[in-house]
């Protein structure tokens, strides 16, 4: 069984209108999952598909209306494994400054073991550790509030990571970075997937980002519409615009110019590919 | 019509041992008209310099004219300026602040002295113009989502019929669609109500498709300011800066050092192709 595995999972938000009504909305609807651990996820959906509300079953901060979620085997229904479930499920979200609580990078860091009762001499090992594999070691006296954009993501994840979780969630954790916090974020993220192992669920509107996905799952209306490799889904170009998506840059050159007749393959990912067609000599 | 900013500086808490100087030195004059990108690393006085525009900051150096007057003068009439330069803050949401989308809209205009009724004219034009449908009108404005929510903050500051609009990040966390939409939008309003559009953001790519000039901020300074095109050839200087170009650039510098002879300084998907497309035609690939 796979790290994350959901069956028909549904929910609804509920809205009361003036008479008290209840208003029901659906956000994701019927949605199968099998998440391999260790894999690095990609999301991708307009705002309002269901990305979110997706994400936040992944640590039970939403429990199914329908169906059922299991987080490396357990229900997150079931009450007794919630607080095992978020140990296990780490989220980062979008704006840095929402998610950081400590006055000193390293007390930040801190503080989710403080909460899980790990005793002080580890938390201060889980501390270290984790500022060294974002590369946050030497901000480790810093006040957190004089920190770049990217730089306070890191201490978010590295905050995650001293939870030592098997999974992270990270929703849209690049939106507001100027383009070198972005590249610092993903390569922390890359970085933890391939030498830690834990799995990666990543959030984005950055269609570049997800290149270093191993399956992209792209959703529409509470449904999972497409999913693939980022190549067979970068392929498709058009099925993308109709769900108000994109494709990175190359890949729309790429396809660009394969509509004006020369002759190169689908699913074009990266500058060298597209050297690589266009100039074959080298 | 022009904003100029001769020698203005500014810091942070002045006097204490935490004073930060955000802003060094800043010569640079906004004209009528023009459609101008600004970048710059988080930290770099971005956000800093668009508020010295329209005096929400006093410099604590220099002097900031408009149509040639000191907008710090004791007579100087601030509150006109601040609907002449409207600014729209990154969190849409925290300028939306009415009951319903079309009151929030309204709220500018009728500071400005409008009836409701005018202002309701007012409003509803903006609210065209900015592509919000009037079936959202009696809404409330945090019931919508946040590219609406962002439609409708760009709506409440046009309705002023500014003669200057600056957009902090216009179009974080939208999606693609939404994103070309609101810029689209934005360009458009440029072109017809002729203003000018000051667009702060962190996406090189969104930058190179619109804007004419662009200024690069760096430490509190001014590194650049020219055409995008000018600008991103110095990417390998922007990197040390916490920036970079458009994807664009990294592509065509592939291509070019693989022996395609391309111009490198395109920006744009529409430009290289053109560029890829005759370079190709001249016979210009590298196995020739």
């Amino acid at each position: 069984m796979g790290i994350i595995k959901a069956r028909h999972m549904s929910y609804d938000y509920v809205q009361y209108d003036e008479s008290e009504n209840a208003v029901k909305s659906r956000a994701v609807d019927g949605i199968d999952l099998d998440i391999e651990a260790g894999s690095f996820i990609a999301v991708l959906g307009h705002n309002g598909s269901g990305k979110s509300t997706l994400a936040k079953h992944i640590n039970a901060l939403l429990l199914p209306t329908e169906g059922t979620i299991w987080i490396d085997g357990k229900d997150t229904s079931a009450e007794t494994e919630l607080w095992k479930i978020r140990k296990k499920a780490g989220m980062v979200f979008q704006n840095p400054d929402n998610q950081i609580i400590g006055t000193v990078v390293e007390e930040d860091v801190g503080f989710g073991p403080e909460n899980m009762g790990v005793s002080t001499e580890n938390i201060w090992r889980r501390v270290r550790e984790s500022l060294k594999k974002t590369g946050m070691t030497a901000f480790r006296h810093h006040s957190p509030n004089r920190l770049s954009g990217g730089q306070k993501q890191r201490v978010a994840i590295a905050g995650v990571l001293a939870m030592h979780p098997k999974c992270i969630v990270l929703d849209e954790p690049t939106a507001m970075l100027d383009p070198v916090g972005r590249r610092e974020v993903l390569d922390a993220v890359t970085e933890l997937n391939q030498k830690e192992k834990i799995t990666v669920i990543l959030i984005t509107h950055y269609m570049e980002e997800v290149i270093r996905a191993d399956h992209v799952y792209v959703m529409d209306g509470g449904h999972l519409v497409m999913q693939g490799t980022p190549r067979e889904i970068f392929s498709q170009v058009e099925a993308l615009k109709k769900y108000r998506l994109d494709v990175p840059q190359v890949t729309l050159l790429a396809y660009e110019l394969k509509k004006a007749g020369l002759a190169i393959p689908d699913g074009i990912l990266t500058a060298e590919e597209l050297a690589g067609v266009l100039c074959p000599s080298n | 019509m022009s904003l100029e900013l001769k020698k203005v500086s500014y810091s942070y808490s002045v006097g204490t041992s935490y004073e930060v100087q955000a802003l060094k030195d800043i010569t640079v004059t906004i004209p009528d008209g023009q459609f101008i990108g600004m970048i710059g690393h988080t930290g770099s006085g971005k956000s800093t310099l668009i508020q010295h525009l329209n005096a929400l900051i006093r410099p604590t150096g220099g002097t900031i004219l408009y149509n040639g007057e000191d907008i710090w003068a004791e007579d100087f009439d601030r509150r006109a300026l601040r609907s002449e330069v409207g600014l729209v803050f990154q969190y849409p949401e925290h300028q939306l602040f009415e009951s319903d989308v079309l009151s929030d809209v309204c709220f500018g205009p009728m500071n400005q002295g409008l009836s409701r009724q005018q202002a309701e004219e007012e409003a509803k034009k903006a609210l065209a113009q900015t592509g919000v449908q009037e079936k959202y009108f009696s809404q409330s404005p945090f019931a919508l989502s946040g590219g609406q929510k962002k439609r409708v903050a760009i709506a409440g500051v046009l309705a002023m019929n500014p003669r200057i609009l600056i957009l902090d990040e216009p179009t974080a966390g939208l999606d693609p669609k939404g994103r070309d939409d609101i810029l689209d939008q934005i360009a458009l309003l440029h072109k017809e109500r002729k203003i000018t559009i000051i667009l702060v953001s962190h996406s090189m790519e969104d930058i190179a498709r619109y804007v004419e000039r662009l200024i690069v901020m760096n430490h509190g300074q001014i590194v650049f300011d020219d055409t995008p095109k000018e600008v991103f050839r110095h990417y390998k200087e922007l990197e040390t800066m916490g920036l970079s170009a458009p994807q664009i650039t990294y592509i065509m510098h592939e291509l070019k050092d693989r022996g395609l002879p391309v111009d490198p300084s395109v920006t744009t998907v529409e430009e290289a192709r053109t560029e890829i497309l005759r370079a190709l035609a001249a016979g210009g690939t590298a196995h020739d």
